[in-house]
C-alpha cells in the first residue's frame, strides 16, 4: 500500500501545475449562468486550450487521439484543476466522458475519425438522450422508437433531463428497435443512434430547475431522421454498448468535487468564526465530523483508483459504495453552511445557498441512491433480486 | 500510487485467517461465550499466535521480530477481529521487544486504557499503567473480563488506538457477511428476505460504513499520522457498532438471542469503541485544524 506518487506522476503534475499558472489568467472572464450561448463557447474555448496543450482525452485510449493516461494521472488531473480553479468540462461533459469513450470502443474507423477528434479539439458538444418521462430508474423500459425506413431510421417519442440540450450538436440517443416481447427482455431491443440534433423534428424544451436555472431540458422526437450509418455498435445491442463505456469513469467521478468540497469546508469554518457561530459545540463537532469524512472519502478515492489502475479500468464495485456516501456527505456539508449562516441561509444571494439547493440532485442524479443500494446489494453482495 | 495491497500483505491477512479459522473458529467461540464461568485465556493459543509472529511483527528481525510495518500489523488485527479472538492483543503486541516474553507469547501483557478500563487483569502476567484500587466490573461483553482503575488515565497511544481500529474495521466486515448470509438463506413470504429492498439497503449500508472505515484504517496505517489514526478509529468504531446492530436487526428475534453470535460482535464493537478516544474528542480536533 503506497500513497505516495511516483516521480513520473509528480512530474506530471508538475508540468500541469505551470501549465495551469500560465493559462488560466488567460482565460476570458466567466459567462453568466444563464448565459446558454456564452457557455457553450467558454466551455469549448477551454478545451480547446487542453487540446492546444496536449490535455484533451488524457483518460482516452492513444489509438482515439487521447493520451492514455494512467488513473493515477486523471486523479492529478482533476485534484490540480480543481486546486487551481480552471473551468469545469461543463458542456463538454458527456462528450468527453461518456459518447466520446463509446464510439472509441465501439464505433467503426469512419465512426471515430468522424465524431471523437471535434469532441477532443472542443468543436462539438454532445448530449445524452437517455432518461424518458417513463423510463427514469428502469431506464431498459424505454420506449422511444426507431423504425427502419431504407438506410434511415424515423425516431419518435421523447427524452428528459437532457443536459445541454440547448447547445449541443449531437445527442448520444437511446431507441428501441425491437419490440418488448415474451421472449425478448427489454433491454435486448435497444439501440445506440449518434443523431444530428439540427435534424428537422427536434424540439428541445429547457426545464427549471428547482435551484431556478435550466441546467436540462426535455426533448421531443418527431419522425426524425437518422442515417442508419450513425448507429454505433449492432442493431439491438445499444444496452450493452452503453454499459461498456461506464468503466471510462475509473474512480475518479467525483475527484474534483471531493476538493472543492473540502476547500467549501474549510470556508465554512473560517466564517463560523468570524460570526460567532463557532462558540456553538454542536456545529462546531458538526464541522470536525465532516472534515474527518471528506478526510477518508479521499483516501477512498485514492483506493478506488489505485484499484482501476490495477485492473485496467474494469468497472470498480467502489463507485457506488462511493456515490452513496459522498453525495450524501455533500447535502450534509450543505446543510450545514446554513447552519452557519443562520437567516443568511434564507437569502439566495448568500454564498453557498444556491449550492445547497443544486445538492438535492446529488442523491437523485445518475442512480438515486436506493437504486444506487440494490446495485451494492446485488452486484457486491449477492442477494437475490425481486422488490 | 499504488494504494491497494501488495501480494505479501495478501498473503499475510489469508495466512492470518487460515490460522484463525483453524484455531480459533465457531466451536472455540461458543465453547466460552457458553461457558458458566469467567472466560480462561487459551495460553496454548496465545504462543502458537507468538510463534506465528503476530506479536513480534514489527520488530526488527535483529531482535528476533519479523520486520514488517504498521499495515501488516493492521491486516493481521483486522484478521483477529473478524474471529473475535479474545485477549489483550493490543497490548502484547505493543510490549513485544520491552517486556521480556511478550513477543513470543510466553507473556500475556495487559493494559489499563486511557478510559481507565483495564481488560484481561487476572489472565494476564504484566500490567502496564497504575491499577491500585481496580475493581472488577461484570462485563457487557462476555468474553472480555474487565476492571475500572481510579487512576488518571494515560493519554491514547496512537499505534494503539490503530490496532483496535483495524479489530473494528474486521469486526465490521465479519457483522457484513454474517448478514447478508442470513439474508440469502432464510425465507419469509415465500422469497429469502435479501430479496427485498429494506433489508437489501440494511446490508447496502453496512457494506459503505466498512469500505469507507477500510480505507481510513489503511490509510492511517501507511502514514502513521495520529489525528489521520483517531479519525479512522471513528469511522470504524461507527462501521463496527453500526454494523453489528443492523446485522442483529436483519436476524430479527434470532439476533436477539445468546445463540446467535451476533451480540457477540456487538459487545466487543461497544468494548473497543469505549477504549481510545471519544467521537467528540476527534471531531474536536478535527473542527479545530480547520
Amino acid at each position: 500500500m503506497d500513497l505516495t506518487c511516483t516521480e513520473e506522476e509528480e512530474e506530471f503534475r508538475a508540468g500541469l501545475r505551470s501549465w495551469l499558472a500560465d493559462a488560466l489568467p488567460q482565460l476570458p472572464p466567466r459567462p453568466d449562468p444563464t448565459d446558454w450561448p456564452g457557455r457553450r463557447a467558454y466551455d469549448l474555448g477551454w478545451q480547446r486550450r487542453l487540446y492546444d496543450a496536449g490535455y484533451a482525452g488524457l483518460h482516452w485510449p492513444v489509438d482515439a487521439g487521447g493520451r492514455g493516461a494512467t488513473p493515477t494521472q486523471h486523479l492529478i488531473y482533476l485534484e490540480e484543476t480543481e486546486r487551481a480553479g480552471a473551468p469545469y468540462v461543463g458542456a463538454n461533459f458527456v462528450g468527453l466522458l461518456h459518447a466520446g469513450p463509446t464510439i472509441a470502443a465501439e464505433g467503426t474507423p469512419e465512426q471515430r475519425a468522424r465524431w471523437l477528434p471535434p469532441i477532443l479539439r472542443g468543436d462539438e458538444v454532445w448530449c445524452q438522450g437517455f432518461s424518458e418521462p417513463d423510463a427514469g430508474s428502469d431506464l431498459a423500459s424505454l420506449r422511444t422508437r426507431a423504425v427502419r425506413d431504407g438506410d434511415h431510421y424515423i425516431v419518435s417519442g421523447s427524452k428528459i433531463w437532457t443536459s445541454h440540450a440547448e447547445v449541443a450538436d449531437w445527442c448520444e440517443l437511446l431507441v428501441r428497435t425491437s419490440p418488448v416481447t415474451e421472449d425478448v427482455p427489454k433491454h435486448r431491443g435497444i439501440s445506440w443512434l449518434a443523431m444530428p440534433m439540427d435534424a428537422p423534428g427536434v424540439t428541445v424544451r429547457p426545464l427549471r430547475t428547482l435551484a431556478g436555472s435550466t441546467e436540462f431540458a426535455e426533448m421531443f422526437l418527431d419522425e426524425v431522421r437518422v442515417p442508419v450509418g450513425n448507429r454505433v455498435g449492432d442493431e439491438n445491442d445499444g444496452w450493452r454498448v452503453t454499459m461498456v463505456t461506464l468503466s471510462f469513469e475509473r474512480g475518479t467521478a467525483f475527484v474534483g468535487e471531493v476538493v472543492a468540497c473540502r476547500r467549501t469546508l474549510a470556508a465554512l469554518a473560517a466564517e463560523a468564526r468570524r460570526c460567532g457561530r463557532w462558540d456553538d459545540p454542536v456545529l462546531r463537532r458538526r464541522l470536525g465530523r465532516l472534515n474527518v469524512e471528506f478526510h477518508a472519502l479521499w483516501r477512498l478515492t485514492q483506493w478506488n483508483v489505485s484499484e482501476a489502475q490495477r485492473t485496467g479500468g474494469v468497472p470498480g464495485t467502489g463507485g457506488s459504495v462511493f456515490k452513496l456516501r459522498y453525495s450524501h456527505a455533500r447535502q450534509e456539508l450543505y446543510d450545514t453552511a446554513a447552519e452557519v449562516l443562520g437567516a443568511g441561509a434564507l437569502d439566495l444571494d448568500q454564498e453557498w445557498v444556491l449550492d445547497r439547493l443544486s445538492s438535492l440532485s446529488y442523491t437523485i442524479a445518475a442512480g438515486t441512491s436506493q437504486i444506487q443500494q440494490n446495485i451494492v446489494a446485488e452486484r457486491i453482495l449477492g442477494l437475490p433480486k425481486g422488490r | 500510487m499504488d494504494f491497494q495491497l501488495t501480494e505479501d500483505q495478501r498473503a499475510l491477512r489469508k495466512g492470518v485467517r487460515e490460522l484463525l479459522a483453524g484455531r480459533f473458529g465457531r466451536d472455540e467461540l461458543r465453547a466460552l461465550a457458553d461457558a458458566p464461568e469467567e472466560p480462561r485465556l487459551d495460553r496454548q493459543l496465545w504462543r502458537e499466535l507468538g510463534e506465528a509472529g503476530f506479536f513480534a511483527l514489527r520488530l526488527p528481525e535483529s531482535e528476533g521480530g519479523v520486520g514488517l510495518g504498521l499495515p501488516e500489523a493492521v491486516l493481521a488485527f483486522e484478521e483477529a477481529g473478524r474471529a473475535l479472538l479474545p485477549g489483550p492483543l493490543v497490548a502484547t503486541h505493543l510490549a513485544a521487544g520491552e517486556i521480556e516474553g511478550a513477543a513470543t507469547g510466553a507473556t500475556v501483557v495487559t493494559a489499563v486504557d486511557s478510559s481507565g478500563l483495564l481488560p484481561w487483569l487476572a489472565a494476564s502476567d504484566v500490567v502496564r499503567g497504575d491499577f491500585a484500587g481496580a475493581v472488577p466490573v461484570r462485563s457487557v461483553d462476555p468474553l472480555t473480563p474487565l476492571h475500572r482503575t481510579p487512576a488518571a488515565p494515560p493519554d491514547p497511544d496512537p499505534v494503539a488506538v490503530l490496532l483496535t481500529a483495524a479489530e473494528q474495521l474486521g469486526s465490521a466486515a465479519r457483522s457484513c457477511e454474517t448478514a447478508v448470509a442470513y439474508a440469502r438463506e432464510r425465507t419469509q413470504f415465500g422469497q429469502p428476505i435479501g430479496a427485498f429492498q429494506a433489508v437489501k439497503h440494511l446490508c447496502a449500508q453496512l457494506l459503505v460504513r466498512t469500505e469507507l472505515a477500510r480505507a481510513a484504517v489503511y490509510a492511517a496505517a501507511v502514514t502513521a499520522v495520529p489525528a489521520e489514526i483517531r479519525a479512522a478509529a471513528l469511522l470504524a468504531d461507527e462501521a463496527a457498532v453500526r454494523g453489528a446492530r443492523d446485522c442483529l436487526q436483519v436476524h430479527g428475534g434470532m439476533g436477539f438471542t445468546w445463540e446467535a453470535d451476533v451480540h457477540l460482535h456487538l459487545k466487543r464493537a461497544w468494548l473497543r469503541a469505549g477504549l481510545g478516544p471519544s467521537a467528540g474528542a476527534v471531531e474536536e480536533e478535527w473542527a479545530a485544524a480547520l
